[in-house]
């Protein structure tokens, strides 16, 4: 069965969508994802989809719920790379993506996730300078 | 035996062209600045040698045969030349029903003996010189439909730039009614500036916008949601009291949309997240 990859990175994982996505998969990057998250303890989830140009509701909605269980077990998700029709798909549909953050490229969503875990984790160890 | 109509009118052609011409000229509202006569001549001399090369004995009871696509397509080309010249689609409709008074006096001259066959030729000959009149109106409101069409595209087209304003912050002015189809164009071009700037915030600004309703708030939130689905962040700039009174009028929810009342003040807050500071140069004292 096909299966999308998911990286351990630090404190991250990351998981990039290179092809198209089909329900089954969906599905199963849904299970998979909550399990690592519970099995490594990460503190944030990176969702790449600047590969994936279609998207329809159930789509959106996989990934809502990925970014609410996560939130839900102490991970925050950003979803990154979005490509314009994708966005315009998603908000036409009534999708907002609630719970989830977003960013433009991976550079930008790291830095937004050790922003976000700085937060709220006080023993992360720093690399910019908060204020 | 019947007379041949067709080969009645070619040998008259001579006749028609000038009792036409006569028509034309003695016309009152007939306007010699446009045209010259000789052009005028030469327009007239090109529909008829059309007209009375495909006209037969059959097609003549038959207006929307395909035999006179060609005398359709020089009247069209007629009608829209016209229509650049100045002449009102009055002018060229004239043009056309004169040549239909030019015919029947030519066949009212020509049959005289035989009343029966000189009215129904005159029939179809009305019929069909009324339909190439209605093709002169058609064409000249399909020329002016085209016009509209352009411009409609070309506004939509130029009405919604996107500036980048900072490095990392676009700007898009938005100047007119927002309906359904430019707020398609304003969020593609947005979005994929976006992409290609790699721009953390975008300012929305509407002081351009006349007035804000339910679906005007709608495309505008919409767009700032979509913004937000590609990692930026979008303010909505240049709010002027009357909109601030309709929107809150209206009941619409603008509580988690970033809204500041002038293009500068957008700029300010846009700074502040991205931690960039303005600062005035210290001028140098004279005395010093």
């Amino acid at each position: 069965m096909d299966r999308i990859p998911i990286l351990r990175m630090g404190k991250f994982l990351l998981v990039t969508i290179q092809i198209d996505l089909y329900d089954r998969l969906a599905t199963n990057l849904e299970t998979d994802l909550v399990q690592m998250v519970n099995k490594t303890g990460a503190k944030g989830v990176l969702i790449d989809i600047s590969a994936l140009s279609i998207v329809d509701s159930f789509m959106g909605r996989i990934l809502g719920n990925i970014g609410s269980m996560s939130k839900i077990m102490d991970a925050e998700t950003v979803v990154v790379g979005m490509q314009p029709a994708v966005a315009i798909t998603l908000i036409e549909l009534g999708l907002e993506l609630k719970g989830v953050h977003t960013a433009l490229n991976v550079e930008r969503g790291m830095d937004l996730l050790m922003h976000k875990i700085d937060l709220t984790d006080e023993t992360v160890q720093d690399e910019d300078s908060t204020e | 035996m019947k007379t041949d109509i067709s080969k009645l009118l070619q040998k008259k052609r001579k006749q028609i062209l000038e009792t036409w011409m006569t028509i034309q000229l003695s016309d009152e509202s007939l306007r010699d600045n446009l045209m010259s006569n000789e052009d005028l001549q030469e327009q007239s001399n090109e529909l008829l040698d059309e007209l009375l090369g495909t006209l037969n004995d059959k097609n003549i009871k038959d207006s929307g045969s395909a035999d006179f696509d060609r005398v359709r397509e020089v009247l069209s080309g007629i009608s829209i030349s016209r229509a650049r010249q100045g002449y009102t689609p009055r002018d060229t409709g004239f043009y056309v029903f004169s040549l239909k008074d030019a015919l029947l006096q030519t066949l009212q001259q020509e049959i005289k003996d035989d009343p029966e066959f000189l009215f129904q030729t005159s029939v179809y000959l009305n019929k069909l010189m009324d339909a190439f009149g209605i093709t002169t109106f058609e064409t000249f409101i399909q020329g002016r439909e085209d016009v509209i069409l352009r411009q409609t595209s070309e506004i939509a087209e130029i009405s919604t730039p996107v500036i980048r304003v900072w490095d990392g912050i676009l700007a898009l002015p938005i100047i007119g009614t927002l309906d359904s189809a430019r707020t398609q164009v304003v969020m593609e071009n947005l979005l994929q500036e976006i992409v290609e700037s790699g721009s953390t915030i975008a300012i929305l600004d509407i002081s351009g916008v006349p007035a804000v309703d339910s679906l005007v708030a709608q495309h505008l939130i919409k767009t700032v949601s979509a913004t937000k689905l590609m990692g930026a962040e979008c303010i909505i700039s240049g709010i002027r009291p009357e909109i601030a009174q309709t929107v809150v009028h209206l009941g619409i929810d603008l509580s988690h949309v970033v809204t500041k009342a002038t293009m500068a003040s957008a700029l300010r807050y846009a700074f502040n997240v991205m931690r960039l500071e303005i600062k005035k140069i210290q001028k140098e004292k004279a005395d010093n």
